[in-house]
């Protein structure tokens, strides 16, 4: 077990170190942020000694081992935009982001496993074509689109729903929710509904895909033969042989979410971190889009570990060393 | 356990004409057609057919287990002189897992994966009996696995699917069916997939099973040598329909139908080392491509023109039957 | 059906019984296996098939013929008229062209601006689709063949790959490279091979225990060679049925990035940045300006998407996606 979360851990590590050369390297290359701070009135010595102060002026190598070892004690540098921690930057807004994910991660599979149920025990009937259909959309129209459709249906036409910002948020240990006042969920719906859309075809495929197949195993036709009740066949084998395989796809695409984020957040004014790394993006704003990808990957990499923890605990067949007897 | 009808048959099971057909894009095939079949309490029959003969169809058929686009069209199913044909789906599922059950082919997929052998045991029984006690239904489930040789059956209760061998799987299949001391068991080659050695085991504690407790059970089977040390009474299934019927060892002695002739000819003769062994040429056709008359006579070593026509199962004798025009050792002979 | 001729020699029977019995049994001969053509003759047939085909194929020539089709050039500045801006649809500009869809809010006839972009981002779907195939099949090709460590090594960097999400991969890409057709077509190759090279080595693994390619070996045929020739031709139905979904998945991720204003330059508008552009009239009430280019291109989406659904259906390739 120690030696599993090690070599997990190492190849985190890893991971991080390789990406932020790269996009360390990259970014360099891109081009000078300075043009970007800097007002266009600004004399050449101005210019230059703005550059010195962001040392700017050094190798790039030598920039990226400042970062590294400021990076081991927690300091991934100062936004050039904001001239503050990019780290505190990422914090600030990761609680409206994680929220807006989980929400959505929450609808995906509120809405997501009955539907694909239902779909996955009587393929042919109308409401699972229906249902089939659904999927298909909401597989293929852009999340983008589909919020923005959003805002002309429920905030411009129909005038029920706010189209942007968090709303009231409530304090919880500290960290500010939206989820808990009544103005604040009104705020969090659209956006949490546009970004699960995906996600709940998604888990409707994978339920429907799952409950087909256990319908079709030799499993279900033996408890048929036991003479157990339909009921108990679908929501006790059934179910549980879906839903275990679930959780490394839920697991996963809670990463995606956070991803996805980007284009919600950006849609209906969410001040999470998606918003802070557009700009970042077309600003070059180095130290944001480092520490943004740093977060994110590690974000990623412990969602990872505790979906694989989860696994072994409700998969008997699964041991943490990866072989099952 | 005591049977919860009068039997007001001399047959566990009686199968009456059953036909059973797979609905497709051009229509209904059958893939099993007229089957007569009787049982009686205690008694063990063999029922052996290549693969794509409708043998394993024909006992879920028995079982209501035929699933779409598949479905029984046409005669009775009489368990203790019930038809299942005619009962409610309710009742239908009451009789499954207490009166008749079945255990499949593969020991690694009949058992759940994700669920404990108590949970899996326990439920064949809270099925039929929902107000049992608890604890009484998990020492019955405890005495079943101990009954068909599982060590330490208290422990092993709490063991998933994957922790057990195949045949240690298949004796848990086998403990599952008779937990509630059946009428009927319908056995779908349930050693194929089993060592020999563990296969002979299983053959000989079933055997003992049933004749103690008076368990009528159908052996599906493609090996006659299995047959041979089981049952008392075979039918041979070829192509959806039965070709031939009677004793075992009257059969095996001296078949009728050239089908059955060439399966035991193709069988391994112990005394004859190193010979060729013989094969039936071709295979069985697919359901939806079936000849005419005769389904074997493509087949058939000694094919003529009339086997053309249609042909029923006739009576040679009290026990015995046959689905052909030109029985061997009854008419005249080529080879 | 069996060869019976050799039985009817045992058996020492007439020939003229053997022909008899063959002509009572003859069962018209099965259809020549073609897995692509029947699979595109069921597609046809289908009507939701045939609703995405008929779209895909009408978005296809709009676009190839937008220069002749798009009644103005829509980045030809000097035909564009100022005092025409935020007209809505069926509006008339001063020079008499009705303008069916509206314009934005340079002036630019929305309908012609349309098919410029539609063009663009099937360039870029199409593109990018088409070098993440043969570089993710290449690779998949190279790890089913040589198995082994070469295996291990690609099919991680396929996991590590493709645990990330798409979108995250491509800003990260666009961070670094900047803004730009090709820049899009790179990230949006980088986001997708790993797909490819995953279905074609799920197949061309299956296929290489075929004995078939056995044989070719014992034929001591180059390697190469029966690679190629033996196995891609296999692995081409899933690989159908893979890039047909992943164009549309494509077209919809430049769309996304473009409308968040890091995809395509202002230059070479897609129909991503024609809907960013209508955002914001949208919650003053100009609503055809982001509504009609966003319909385009979900009919767009949706259309490869209902081809490729049927496809897979037909094609039935057991993958996971």
């Amino acid at each position: 077990m120690t030696a599993y979360l090690l070599r997990r851990g190492g190849q985190t590590l890893l991971t991080l170190l390789v990406m932020s050369i790269l996009v360390f390297v990259g970014v360099y290359l891109v081009g000078n942020p300075v043009d970007v701070m800097i007002s266009a009135t600004a004399t050449p010595q101005e210019r230059a000694e703005l550059i010195v102060r962001m040392g700017l002026d050094q190798p790039v190598w030598v920039q990226y081992w400042h970062f590294l070892k400021g990076a081991l004690s927690g300091d991934l540098g100062n936004s050039f935009l904001y001239n503050r921690p990019a780290l505190g930057l990422i914090f600030e807004r990761m609680p409206a982001t994680l929220e807006l994910a989980f929400s959505a991660l929450f609808l995906g599979l509120v809405f997501g496993i009955p539907l694909g149920v239902i779909a996955g025990l009587r393929p042919s009937k109308p409401e699972s074509r229906g249902i089939m259909a659904f999927s298909i959309l909401g597989f293929s129209l852009p999340t983008f689109w589909v919020g923005l459709m959003m805002i002309l249906l429920f905030a411009v036409k129909l005038d029920i729903l706010p189209a942007s910002g968090r709303g009231e948020t409530v304090n919880v240990l500290g960290v500010p929710l939206s989820i808990f006042t009544t103005d604040g969920l009104s705020h969090i719906f659209l956006p949490a509904l546009n970004l699960a859309l995906f996600k709940i075809s998604l888990v409707i495929r994978l339920t429907r895909a799952g409950v087909s197949e256990a319908l079709q195993s030799e499993y279900v036709r033996f408890a048929r033969a036991k003479g157990v009740s339909e009921w108990r066949i679908v929501f006790l084998h059934v179910l549980k042989n879906t839903l275990i395989p679930l959780i490394t796809v839920v697991g996963l695409e809670l990463g995606a979410l956070i991803a996805f984020a980007v284009v919600t957040e950006t849609i209906f004014s969410w001040p999470g971190m998606g918003k802070l790394i557009i700009d970042a993006i077309t600003t070059l704003d180095r130290p944001v889009i480092l520490a943004y990808l740093m977060i994110t990957v590690l974000m990623f990499t412990v969602i990872n570990l505790i979906v694989d923890l989860t696994y072994t605990l409700v998969d008997p067949r699964v041991k943490i060393d990866g072989g099952s007897e | 356990m005591t049977t919860n009808m009068t039997s007001r048959s001399d047959y566990a099971l009686e199968l009456r004409g059953l036909e059973t057909v797979f609905d497709g894009d051009k229509g209904a095939v059958a893939a099993v057609r007229n089957v007569n079949l009787a049982i009686k309490p205690g008694e063990i029959v063999g029922l052996v057919g290549e693969s794509g003969s409708g043998k394993s169809v024909t006992g879920l058929s028995i079982m209501g287990l035929i699933d779409r686009p598949g479905r029984v069209s046409k005669g009775e199913i009489l368990l203790n002189g019930e038809d299942l044909r005619k009962v409610s789906a309710k009742r239908l599922r009451s009789l499954r897992g207490d009166r008749m059950a079945m255990i499949f082919q593969d020991p690694m997929m009949t058992l759940n994966p994700v669920l404990r052998i108590d949970t899996q045991m326990i439920e064949a029984i809270t099925a039929h009996d929902p107000r049992i006690d608890k604890t009484v239904a998990r020492n019955r489930c405890r005495d079943a696995l101990g009954m068909v040789g599982i060590p330490d059956p208290e422990e092993r209760l709490y063991a998933y699917p994957h922790q057990f061998s195949g045949g240690m799987r298949q004796r848990v299949a086998i403990a599952i069916a008779m937990l509630n001391n059946p009428d009927l068991i319908i056995a779908d080659e349930p050693t194929t997939a089993l060592d020999v050695t563990i296969q002979a085991q299983i053959i000989a504690e079933m055997q003992k099973l049933c004749k103690e407790r008076g368990t009528a059970l159908i052996w599906i089977t493609h090996d006659l040598t299995v047959v041979a040390e089981l049952t008392q009474r075979v039918y041979v299934m070829y192509a959806g329909s039965v070709v031939e019927e009677g004793p075992l060892d009257d059969v095996l002695d001296n078949p009728l139908h050239p089908y059955t002739q060439g399966l035991i000819r193709s069988i391994p003769a112990d005394n004859d080392p190193g010979s060729r062994l013989f094969q039936i040429p071709g295979m069985t056709p697919p359901i939806d491509r079936m000849p005419k008359g005769c389904r074997f006579h493509p087949r058939c070593p000694y094919v003529q023109l009339d086997c053309l026509n249609d042909i029923e199962l006739t009576q040679t004798s009290a026990a015995r039957s046959v689905r052909c025009a030109h029985p061997i050792n009854q008419g005249e002979q080529v080879s | 059906m069996t060869d019976m001729t050799s039985n009817m020699n045992a058996s020492g029977s007439s020939e003229d019984l053997a022909a008899q019995i063959a002509a009572a049994n003859s069962f018209p001969p099965e259809p020549p296996a073609r897995p692509i053509r029947s699979a595109i003759k069921r597609v046809l047939t289908d009507p939701l098939g045939l609703v995405g085909t008929v779209i895909v194929v009408v978005m296809l020539l709009a676009a190839l013929f937008a220069h002749w089709i798009a009644p103005q050039n829509p980045y030809d500045l000097a035909v564009l008229d100022i005092l025409d801006n935020r007209l809505p649809p069926g509006s008339e500009s001063f020079s008499g062209m009705t303008y069916w869809l509206g314009t934005d809010d340079q002036g630019r006839d929305l309908y012609s601006a349309i098919l410029y972009g539609l063009r663009t981002s099937i360039f870029v779907g199409i593109a990018s689709a088409g070098i993440a195939l043969v570089i993710g099949s290449v690779m998949g090709l190279i790890s089913a063949y040589f198995g082994g460590r070469t295996d291990t090594l690609v099919m991680r960097l396929v996991d590590i790959q493709l645990s990330f999400p798409p979108i995250l991969v491509a800003l990260i890409l666009l961070a670094i490279l900047g803004q730009g057709v090709d820049k899009i077509i790179v990230a949006l190759v980088v986001t997708q091979w790993a797909y490819y090279a995953r279905t074609v080595r799920g197949a061309a693994l299956v296929e290489r225990g075929r004995t078939y390619v056995d044989a070719a070996r014992c034929l001591a045929l180059p390697s190469r060679m029966v690679t190629m020739n033996h196995i891609l031709p296999n692995c081409l139905p899933p690989l159908i049925v893979v890039a047909t979904m992943r164009v549309a998945y494509a077209v919809s991720l430049e769309a996304t990035l473009s409308f968040l204003g890091i995809g395509l330059p202002v230059t070479e508008p897609s129909l991503g940045l024609l809907i960013s552009n209508g955002n914001k009239y949208m919650l003053s009430g100009d609503w055809w300006i982001s509504v009609f280019p966003g319909v385009a291109l979900l009919l767009l989406i949706v259309g490869i998407n209902l081809v490729g659904d049927r496809l897979r259906d037909v094609l039935n390739p057991k993958f996971k996606d």
